[in-house]
């Protein structure tokens, strides 16, 4: 290999991109705004879910327990219905994703200590927030009938009485569990691998599609030559669009960094190297810059957010879903990154994310190189 | 400002495309008459096929007026596809249609009455001596053949103007000559034919040429126009050894102003053929390129051309250099 | 006895059931300049790719710089510039840019070259262009930028695929010029060429079609392989001549050659004076008939015979 070649590839490489302004938006703006997008949009918290009441006992107990839903943060109380033709409306419409029916006999009922049939309506079509409002609604329910008992306790039996379990919840590394905070870090994962999988995906198919090839592969430039020097300027890029990403995540996102910066990088510098491999081993293959796009699309893109664990626990997937995750480089760059963000742990106990992903880089290097060949069929 | 012209099967008017700041055709303007054989000659990237493109009515012009077949260019271009056959310099057939099957399809889209449609296509057959291939690929035949072929798809509708873009190109000589023959053929029977080519020799088989050049139409008439009146200078035609020495030698004869290879021989450009005559054969005996003929001759469409371009470039250099 | 520049035996080579190269033997000499001549999809530039190394062949063998174009590909790949028919350099690139870049993909010393760059560029006319982006250059300038590049490490064997296909005469001329001050300093050229009157001016040419040499020689011995003689008619109607001369003469070719019509005769002396009288009689005024030497085009049409344009 002589540098002198892979300094000329690259340096025509930058030319390239640097005189195409939307080669130029694709390798910094679109993460960016990605970044961005996804950041502000992608929140798996349930916050101010709004219900509708129909309030048919009226009375202090009933008010008492409407309150709790109220001075809950989870919930917002858009409207007070009477009749279930109202409550339909308000959810039809959209206004209210709940309706909480308190029965006549509700105040009746709880002075004798009785199960009382409260009626929570969820509107499904969103399963997740559904489940999620469902599991407030149970909590605000349960503190409230527990705070019942034991003033009922209290008067029947004279004494005070203690639960027989008391659970104390702390949340470590994610105190406030602000999804944000584990979705920016895996975000950051998954758009590196698109990005810089579609970047290199047109390199290579360019030049084929272009003719400019032909006159490449008659000089003696050696494959491994032109394939590093296509890959310099894009991971010199890929680098920069890492350091903006955290400089945002910390800046824009206030996402806590608790581990070493340095190690952080060194990691994304290893990830990028394999995901900018799988854009050039797929250009390599096609020799088409539609074809290539597609397919780095979609060999990324799909597997990264779905199966990296980014947004989905690996550990709630079926068992070969769960094995298949292995394949896909994304799912170690998320723990590590995860791992660093938020635990601030280091190489230690990441050591198996950091040499799989080590693996999975060298392994398409070659297969890139192997694949290349100076010779038109 | 609309042109419709009756007396002319294609006629333009300081016809105009840009592209961004680019001017592919530059207010060129011509009239081509019924059963005529107009050719537009000129290199790649002079602006013939957008020319053609405008003329087809599947590009608008950036400005200027036209008609083709008695219809303007500008807004009536549907009616004029349905009156024209456009052969592009790609030949489009299906490759992976066998023959009969790429005449069936152009029949269904020029709308061939299902009465005409049988005895069309065994015109087409027969024009283009594929009677032993018709369920053959497209994709195996040769460009002769496929020429041929998508000619006869490109005319199925029997248009009164056709529009051929480079036909010969990827062609052997053999069919090439069978290609004009056909369009001889075809122009017999009043059919107007407009075609581009950058083969020089392949001019000379139009009634009449215009020469394209950055855009420009630079020049225009019969061949035998071109020849004789567009060139200042005259041609001596020189038969001698070793021509390539020679070309640069003879350039030192008093009154050659340029001498260039062509063919095994040499054309040498002179201000005056008579005087300089029998000082180039002297001069070439006296330096050993034993001359065997030195005479003066019809300078060829490709001595005009390049006199015509070296003019021209001669004019503008000065602004082009400082532009570039 | 030296090797010669280029040597192949029996190359072949298919795409499908077409052979695109079929059985190409051909030897070229050292500061030689070779003409491949024939129309497109005649293997011409197939037979390029085998023998600058970019494609392999499925049988028989090529020697180029008296190295083996498959087990030495990279031995050839530096002894030769090869230009192909797309433009091949980089049209967001300037000129300098583009040279720059192939002065550092061939490994030119850093010594000596910007003198090698600009002698290149004024050899081509190029020099006042240097900063122009090659996307922007005519297509006489493309291709004189190409050669440029293609030179800049000084190749022995120059491939040139269609290098003038498509320019303006005058970028044409201008680019042979090129090509013969290259051949004075003994650099062996390869070139192929759809157009038969640049084959005229190569040392010896090969006429290919369908894959096959169908003739190899000087373009002096090529022309011999012409069958009969040629009289060169020139008439004022030369399109009705013609009609008139192949009515008249059922047992001549008769074909139109610009504003001349062609008699191919196996009876030259009787012929001249048959045409003139035939075409007085039918009113068609005669400025002239001889005999002339074929053109390659006339030979190409004559070796390819009545089977041209077909396909076994």
């Amino acid at each position: 290999m002589k540098p002198m070649r892979i300094f000329a590839v690259a340096r025509k490489e930058f030319l390239h991109i640097f005189r195409d302004p939307r080669s130029l938006a694709m390798a910094i703006a679109i993460p960016m705004l990605l970044l961005v997008l996804f950041g502000y949009a992608l929140t798996l918290d349930v916050d101010d879910v709004p219900i509708a009441v129909w309030d048919r006992d009226a009375t202090p107990a009933s008010r008492d327990f409407i309150s709790r839903f109220s001075a809950s943060p989870y919930f917002t109380i858009v409207r007070h219905v009477d009749g279930y033709e109202k409550a339909r409306h308000c959810i039809d419409s959209g206004e209210a994703l709940a309706f909480l029916v308190i029965p006549e006999d509700f105040s009746e009922t709880a002075s004798t200590g009785q199960e009382i049939p409260v009626q929570f309506i969820v509107d499904g079509s969103d399963s997740n927030t559904a489940t999620i409002a469902m599991g407030y609604a149970d909590t605000v329910a349960a503190t409230w009938s527990r705070r019942v008992m034991m003033e009922l306790e209290q008067r029947l039996a004279g004494k005070s009485s203690s639960l027989p379990v008391d659970m104390r919840p702390r949340v470590w590394f994610n105190p406030d569990m602000e999804s944000k905070n584990y979705i920016i870090p895996g975000l950051i994962a998954v758009i590196m691998m698109v990005i810089a999988a579609l970047l290199t995906s047109l390199t290579v198919a360019r030049e084929w599609e272009r003719g400019t090839m032909e006159q490449l592969i008659s000089t003696p430039v050696k494959g491994p030559e032109l394939i590093l020097g296509k890959f310099l300027p894009y991971f010199v890029i890929g680098m920069f669009d890492v350091f903006l990403a955290v400089l945002m995540g910390e800046y824009m996102f206030h996402v806590p960094l608790r581990g070493s910066a340095a190690l952080l990088f060194f990691m994304a510098a290893i990830f990028l190297a394999g995901a900018l491999s799988v854009g050039m081993l797929i250009s390599i293959v096609t020799k088409s810059q539609l074809l290539a796009s597609q397919l780095a699309m979609v060999v990324t893109f799909l597997p990264s957010f779905l199966l990296s664990g980014f947004m989905y626990a690996i550990a709630n997937m079926p068992r070969p879903i769960q094995v298949m995750t292995h394949l896909v480089p994304a799912r170690y760059f998320v723990a590590l990154l995860k791992g660093i963000y938020l635990k601030g742990i280091g190489l230690e106990i990441l050591f198996v994310e950091a040499g799989l992903l080590a693996v999975f880089g060298i392994v398409v290097v070659l297969l890139a190189n192997v694949k290349f060949k100076k010779k038109l069929v | 400002m609309t042109v419709t012209d009756t007396k002319h099967a294609v006629t333009v008017r300081d016809l105009t495309r840009r592209f961004g700041s680019f001017t592919a055709v530059d207010r060129v303007s011509f009239d081509v008459s019924p059963g005529e054989i107009f050719g537009f000659l000129g290199p790649n990237g002079a602006g013939k096929s957008t020319t053609i493109r405008m003329l087809c009515g599947i590009l608008a012009p950036t400005s200027g007026a036209g008609s083709v077949a008695g219809f303007d260019i500008m807004t009536q271009s549907e009616k004029i596809k349905a009156h024209i056959g456009y052969m592009s310099q790609k030949f489009s057939l299906y490759e992976d249609l066998t023959v009969e099957e790429n005449i069936d399809f152009y029949s269904g889209i020029y709308r061939i009455p299902r009465e005409k449609k049988k005895e069309r296509k065994e015109w087409v057959i027969e024009m283009a001596g594929l009677a032993s291939h018709r369920d053959a690929r497209t994709a195996i035949l040769s460009g002769g053949w496929k020429q041929r072929l998508a000619l006869g798809c490109a005319i199925l509708h029997e248009p009164p103007v056709i529009f051929l873009d480079e036909p010969t190109s990827g062609v052997d000589p053999m069919s090439r000559r069978k290609f004009w023959d056909l369009i001889y053929e075809l122009t017999g029977k009043g059919v107007t034919v407009f075609v581009t080519t950058h083969y020089m020799d392949e001019a000379e088989y139009c009634d009449r040429i215009g020469l394209v050049y950055r855009g420009e139409l630079i020049a225009l008439g019969t061949p035998e126009e071109l020849k004789n009146e567009h060139m200042k200078e005259d041609v001596l035609e020189v038969a001698c050894d070793r021509p390539q020495d020679a070309m640069e030698a003879v350039e030192k004869v008093q009154g050659v102003k340029e001498a260039a290879l062509f063919g095994r021989g040499l054309h040498v450009v002179a201000d005056d053929a008579g005087k300089t005559v029998g000082a180039l054969r002297s001069f070439l005996e006296m330096e050993g390129y034993l001359p065997t003929r030195v005479e003066g001759i019809t300078p060829s469409l490709e001595d005009v051309f390049v006199s015509l371009i070296e003019a021209r470039d001669r004019a503008q250099q000065p602004q082009k250099e400082v532009a570039g | 006895m030296m090797q010669p520049a280029i040597a192949s035996e029996n190359l072949s080579k298919s795409f499908g059931p077409v052979a695109a190269v079929d059985g190409l033997t051909l030897s070229v000499d050292h500061g030689e300049i070779f003409g491949l001549v024939g129309p497109d999809g005649a293997g011409k530039t197939t037979t390029m790719r085998l023998l600058t190394s970019i494609m392999d062949p499925d049988s028989g063998q090529a020697r180029v710089c008296g190295r083996d174009t498959v087990s030495e590909a990279e031995a050839v790949k530096e002894r030769i510039g090869y230009m192909s028919q797309r433009f091949g350099l980089y049209p967001d690139l300037s000129v300098m840019e583009n040279m720059e870049f192939y002065a550092d993909i061939y490994g030119v010393p850093r010594k000596g070259r910007a003198e090698k760059i600009e002698r290149l560029l004024s050899f081509s006319n190029l020099t006042p262009f240097k900063k122009r982006h090659a996307g922007n250059l005519s297509g006489g300038m493309k291709q004189k930028l190409g050669l440029a590049c293609a030179l800049i490490h000084t190749p022995e064997v120059l491939f040139l695929d269609e290098p003038t296909n498509g320019v303006d005469p005058a970028s044409r001329r201008d680019f042979w010029r090129i090509l013969y001050q290259l051949l004075k300093e003994k650099v062996t050229i390869f070139v192929s060429t759809a157009y038969l009157d640049e084959a005229e001016r190569c040392n010896r040419i090969g006429l290919m079609h369908e894959g096959r040499l169908m003739a190899l020689g000087t373009p002096g011995q090529v022309k011999k392989l012409m069958r009969g003689s040629i009289v060169e008619v020139r008439a004022a109607r030369p399109r009705q001549a013609k009609e008139i001369l192949k009515k008249s003469l059922p047992d001549a070719e008769v074909g139109l050659f610009g504003d001349r019509v062609h008699v191919v005769t196996d009876t030259p002396e009787n012929t001249e004076a048959e045409t003139i009288r035939i075409l007085s009689k039918a009113g068609v005024e005669v400025s002239g008939a001889r005999l002339i030497e074929p053109s390659l085009e006339d030979v190409f049409v004559s070796v390819l015979g009545k089977d041209g344009g077909r396909r076994e």
